[in-house]
Parts: structure tokens; sequence; C-alpha cells
């Protein structure tokens, strides 16, 4: 393998992909359209629920309680019904997600201290977005229930013991606002660089053999692992920059921390990306036809990476059958990674695991795709 | 002309029926979604990884620790014995939530000074975070409770039944254990008959172009309405089938419940299917080669995709995001989706999303079949 000749292929591949504006959008749009969409789009940050409230007291204690969900941030108590038909009709159409029923006998019952109960409507079509409204819902009321009882402890004289006496003090670390953008955001390097994979390096050799310049590339003196490296050395070039792209987008435009070095992440995303690059030039070489190649490309890095890589879903809430799964997803690891060293500012020891994983994935990957391509004509 | 766009329409299915690609991008997809949608794609809490410093070796501190582990929601996984280890697990990822007690923890709560539990959580995954601190309040709020009572009926316990107490009694409809599947797997049907339809459309056209045929067709009687039609009714009947089959796999296999009529779904599906349609032809008539349709594909599905509120809820985006999505038929047809599974509502509710589509759907159809004549000339 000579430098020089391959370097003559990546000129050659280079020039190819600078003439062919399509694949120049997708190498440098498509980067920024997946960074906003997602930035912008993809959020669990939940917050002013519309709230309906069907006070069936309307007693200074039942107002007391749904003033309390009017202050919160989480709610936005939208209307006050009458009926509880006119609450079935406002969850059914989606106006409002949650319905605060407050009995008839509310502050009676709290009263004479047999305890009362609140209902809680809540539209579980969603279920993540139910489950985070129970949890602010349920936080609200026992708050609410816990001065009652502090108050009524007083009034009967045991003062001294009108105390909480538990307090949970959170402290939330590398994210420490809980916000979902700084969460997905690094992800998305991940998903760039399986897209390239999938949507430009799966071409290379398929388009050859369709365009019939195959032969041509093979009665040349080039060795076939020159013709690998040189078609891919451009796209690996593009990987970094659109890299370099999305991590700046994410920490200048969406504010995501950075607290990691640029070494560990140059170090790492060379490695997904030889993993990524090697994958579509194999499926290239098999496949020979540039639609083919892309589709399956598509299957096997795109939508594992971005389903099963822990891109959005957690994959240790995955059941267990496919947890073990996820392990022969390599975009797992790039993806954990990703957010170890956004933000928590890990350092090549602290992610040894999923390197070393990734560079056995590498060297399997150059290792099969040195044997896939056989300069034949067959 | 009927007979003519029966023979064509024989014709797509034939051409549909002998390509192995098609057939590659009929099946394999949609079923390693369908799995993956129905089975992973969760964003439930229930075995929180959680490691435990507990400095203090009370009964107390015990008990609040067991209350963890009782509740379903939390995997104690180890104990530890000091502060350091548990930076270390936090920071290796190993867990992620830590709870810490000081020594001291038991004489506090006796005293009834507010005892501190500490909790450290990671906040990598925002989601997980955020339920999880939820679970803990509500663990640590029912301790606290138990406590307060345990305390007053031993010394006032004539008190213990009067002391006023509000629960909240939560009560989901439509999905009332919360459960991730029946929210995904209705979207599912959205997407995969997004993703076929488009695909299937755009390929039809832009292949016959490529290969050259599409001259031959022009030479023979057919008008060019009739060629239209031929083009899109099969893929109308295809995303019909595709949209029933995957419908029929979520109520069968995962058991999501249909409350809705079959009518409603119907009407709504082939609303959907106008737009798609029209976004299929629309590709067509934008591209020369099977890879430029590929892209422009691409470049549809994924923002579409993305702000239909498959997964993540629209009222989450920015205001400009949200209005976004008005144009995304993909977003109405969801809600249509999940109303007749889970809701059972009928067309009183869903007929702003019917309307919507309808409109969306013949204005995608007229400006791509204006085109698709241009082209043809």
């Amino acid at each position: 393998m000579t430098w020089y000749r391959t370097v003559a292929v990546g000129r050659k591949e280079f020039i190819q992909i600078w003439r062919d504006p399509r694949s120049l959008m997708i190498a440098l749009f498509m980067p920024i359209m997946q960074m906003a969409l997602i930035g912008y789009g993809v959020s669990l940050d939940i917050k002013h629920i519309p709230v309906c409230a069907f006070d069936r007291e309307s007693s200074q204690e039942s107002q007391a309680l749904l003033k309390r969900f009017q202050a919160s941030e989480y709610f936005n108590v939208l209307r006050v019904v009458d009926t509880y038909r006119a609450v079935a009709e406002g969850v059914d159409a989606g106006a409002c997600k949650l319905a605060i029923v407050i009995p008839s006998d509310f502050s009676e019952r709290l009263r004479d201290s047999s305890g009362t109960t609140v209902q809680a409507i809540v539209d579980g079509t969603d279920d993540n977005s139910a489950n985070v409204a129970i949890g602010y819902a349920q936080a609200v009321v026992s708050g609410y229930s816990n001065d009652v009882q502090l108050d009524w402890m007083r009034r009967q004289g045991l003062g001294q013991q009108a105390t909480v006496p538990l307090r949970v003090e959170s402290r939330v670390w590398f994210n420490e606002d809980l916000q979902s953008k700084a969460f997905i955001i690094p992800g998305v390097v991940a998903l760039v660089m399986a897209l390239i994979g999938a949507l430009l390096s799966s071409l290379t050799i398929a388009r050859e053999w369709e365009r019939g310049t195959m032969e041509q590339l093979i009665s040349t003196p080039v060795t076939a692992s020159e013709i690998m490296v040189g078609k891919l050395l451009p796209y690996f070039l593009i990987g970094l920059v659109d890299a370099a792209l999305c991590v700046t987008i994410a920490v200048f435009w969406f504010a995501v921390p950075f607290r990691g070095t640029l070494g560990t992440l140059l170090f790492t995303t060379t490695l997904f990306l030889a993993v990524v690059l090697g994958v579509g030039y194999i499926i290239s070489v098999l496949t020979r036809s540039q639609l083919g190649a892309s589709q399956i490309a598509l299957i096997v890095t795109l939508l594992p990476t971005t389903l099963l890589g822990g891109f959005s879903f957690p994959i240790d809430q995955m059941p267990a059958a496919v947890r073990m799964i996820t392990y022969i997803v390599y975009g797992r690891y790039y993806v954990s990674i990703l957010k170890a060293i956004f933000l928590k500012g890990a350092g090549l020891s602290a992610l040894a695991p999923s390197v070393l994983a990734l560079a056995l994935y590498a060297a399997l990957i150059a290792v099969l795709a040195t044997r896939a391509f056989r300069k034949t004509l067959d | 002309m009927l007979g003519r766009i029966r023979h064509m329409i024989i014709k797509e299915f034939l051409q549909m029926r002998r390509d192995r690609h098609a057939r590659f991008r009929l099946l394999v997809p949609p079923l390693i979604q369908m799995l993956i949608y129905g089975y992973a794609a969760t964003f439930e809490v229930y075995h929180v990884s959680t490691v435990v410093l507990d400095l203090d070796h009370t009964q107390e501190s015990r008990d609040l620790v067991s209350r963890f582990a009782g509740s379903g929601r939390f995997i104690v996984q180890a104990a530890l014995s000091d502060r350091r280890q548990l930076i270390d697990t936090i920071d290796r990822g190993d867990a992620t939530v830590a709870l810490h007690i000081d020594a001291g923890f038991a004489e506090l709560l006796r005293k009834g000074e507010g005892a501190p539990l500490q909790v450290i959580l990671d906040g990598t995954n925002s989601n997980t975070a955020l339920i999880a601190l939820g679970y803990i309040n509500q663990i640590a709020t029912r301790f606290a409770r138990d406590y307060q009572t345990d305390r007053l009926s031993r010394r006032r316990p004539a008190l213990v039944a009067l002391l006023p107490e509000v629960r909240l009694e939560q009560r989901p409809w439509y999905n009332p254990d919360l459960n991730s599947r029946w929210f995904f797997v209705p979207g599912v049907v959205g997407s995969l008959t997004m993703v076929v339809v488009v695909n299937l459309t755009a390929f039809a056209v832009v292949r016959e172009r490529e290969i050259g045929t599409l001259e031959q067709i022009m030479v023979t009687p057919l008008r060019p309405a009739e060629l239209i039609a031929g083009k899109t009714i099969p893929f109308f009947i295809v995303g019909l089938v595709e949209a029933a089959l995957i419908t029929l796999v979520g109520v069968w296999w995962f058991q999501v419940p249909f409350q809705g009529s079959v009518l409603v779904l119907l009407l709504g599906t082939s609303l959907f299917l106008l737009s798609m349609l029209g976004v299929g032809l629309l590709i067509s008539t934008l591209c020369s080669t099977q890879q430029q349709a590929f892209a422009s594909n691409f470049f549809f599905m994924s923002p579409a995709f993305l702000l239909s509120g498959f997964a993540f809820p629209i009222s989450s985006m920015p205001a400009f995001l949200q209005w976004l999505t008005y144009i995304d038929p993909l977003r109405y047809f969801l809600i249509i989706l999940r109303g007749t599974f889970l809701k059972g509502v009928g067309l009183g509710v869903l007929w702003p999303q019917m309307l919507a589509m309808a409109v969306l759907g013949a204005t995608l159809l007229t400006i791509s079949v204006l085109r698709f004549r241009k082209s043809l000339d």
C-alpha cells in the first residue's frame, strides 16, 4: 500500500463528492437540519400542563388547594368546570391532560379528620407525560396535606411536634437543571456520523459498479486496500467536519455544557467513524447497488443507533433480552461516550470499557472490510 | 378508461412482487421497528440502580432504606462504607441514585429537626432522573408521615385517628397502567404507513424515469390522469393493507386495546394516505434518480417524524416549531390513531384532525399532480 496512490483515490472520490451537489447537501446541510430539529423539537421537559378543575365544594379549603396548582409552574389551570361530563369532554378532546376533582365533602372530612381524597384524572395516552404530571400533582397535594397537618397539630397544642421530621436534600449531578436537551443533543453527533455512513459511504463502491467505472478502477495499479482507504478518506474528513459542526452548534447555540477534552472527543469520534464507514463500505461492496446499499446501511447503522443505542430510550430500562442485543449495537458505546464527555467531563480512563469495545469493533470491521473486496470482475 | 387504469394497477402490483428491493423495503424495516417499539421503547422508570451509604446504622435509617428496596422502583445494589466510594459510583455511571444517611440521622428524626436524607442523582438522563426524584420524594413523604403518626400514637393515641390528611388518588384514563407500549404501538401504525407509502410512490415513478420505461408508457394510449391514478391507487391499497396489518399485530400480539370504531380509523387512514401519496408524487417530480429520491425521502420523513408527537410531546416544543407541526399530516393521524385505539372517541372529537388532513391531502395532491403532468410534457 503506497500513500501516493491512496491519496490519488481519495482525491478522485473527493472531487466526485464536490461536483455532486446532492451529496454535498447531505454532507453539510443534513447535520445542521438534524441538530436544529432535534435540539428544538426533542424535549421531554414538561411544564404548564393544561389542567381543568372540578371543584364540587368551592370552600375556602378546596380553593386553597387549587391555588397551589395554579401557583406551580408545572400546571396551568385552564378552566374550572362544574359537571363531571365537562371533565370527560375536556380530557377526551385532549384540551386538558390532568383534571383535579375535589369531592363535595372535602373540607368537612378534612375537619372531622377521616382523611379526604382528591381525584387526579390523567390522560394516560402519553404514559411518560402522565407519569411526570402525577409526580408533580402528588408533590402539590402532599405539600398541602403536610401544611394542614402541621397547622392542626399546632392548634391541638402539639406545637413542639409540629415539624417535618425528614427532608430530602437532592443534588443532581452532571445535568443540574435536568434539561432534556443536555441529555439528547450530545447523542445527535452519533446520529449524524451514522447517517454519513448510511447515506454516503455505503454508496462508494456500489456507484462504481453501477456506472461501470469499476472496470477502469480495477485495471489501474491501485490495490484493494488502497481503494478502500482512499475511498473512505474523504468521508472520514467530512465526518470530522460534521462532528465539529455539531459540537459547535451544541455548545454555542444550544448551550449544552462541554466538560471533557477535545482530545478525547476526537479520539473516540475517529474510532466510531472508522466503524461506521467500514460498515458502509462492506455493505457497498456486498450489494453492488446504490439503492440497496443505502437502505441496508440505514437499517444496520441508523435505526439501531437511534432506537437501541440509548439515544433517547434508556438502555437500563429495557427488558433483559433487548439489553443483551444492545451490546452488539456499536452506536451504544459511542452514545454513552458522548454523553459522558459532554456532561461528566470523562477522560479516557473512565471511558475505557466503551472505548475498548469500539476499538475491538473497529479492528474487526477493518479485517472484514479488507477481505470483502477483491480486485476481480465477476 | 377504467380498463386502462386496471391494467396499470396490475402492472404496478406485478412490479412490486418481482422487485426484491421493494419487498425488502416493505417488510424488514417495519418488522424491526414494530419489534423495537413494542418491546424496547420506553421512558418508564422501573429499576433505578441505587447505592446506599448509611453511616447511622439505626433502625430508622434501615427502615428508610428498605422502603426504597421495597418500592419496586429502586434496585439497591450495594451498601457503601464511605463518601469517596459513593462519588466514584456516580461518576462512573454504575448507579443513577445514591442515598447518603449521615450519622445522627435517627437522633435528628427523634427531635423532629428535619433529619436530612441526602440524595445524589446522575442527571445525564434528565427524564429518568426527574421521575426517580418524584419517587424518592413520595417515599420520603410517606416515611415522614408514618413516623409522625407513630410518634403521635405513642404520646396522644386518641388524636391519631383525627390527624387530617389529603390524599391524591390517581386515575389514569385510557391507559390505566401507564404502559409505554400502548403509547408507541398506535404511533407505529402511522409512522410505518408513512415510510412505506411515500417510499413506494416516490420510487415507482422515479424508477421508470431512470430506467427509461416512462417513455414507453407515454406512447401507450394512457392519459396523464390515468397514469397518475395507476401510480397512486396501488399504493393507496398497499398503505391500507399495511396499516391494517400493523393494527392487527398491535391488537393481537402486543395486546393494545382498540376502543374506537374501525370505520373512523379507516376514514382517518384514507385521508392520511392522500397526503402521503401527494408527498410521494411530489418527490418523484423533483428527482431523476432513485438515489436522489432516497435522500429526498429522508429529508421529508425525518422532520415529519420528529415533529409529529410520536415520542416527544408537541407541547414541549418552542412556539415556532409548534406552528410548523400544523403542516405535518402525521401529527393529525397520530391523534386519530391514539383517539381510536385508546380513547375510543369518534368523529365528534376527531373532526378537526380529519378536516386538517383532508385539506393538507387535497393541497399536496393538487400541487403534485400539476407538477407531475408538467414533468410528463
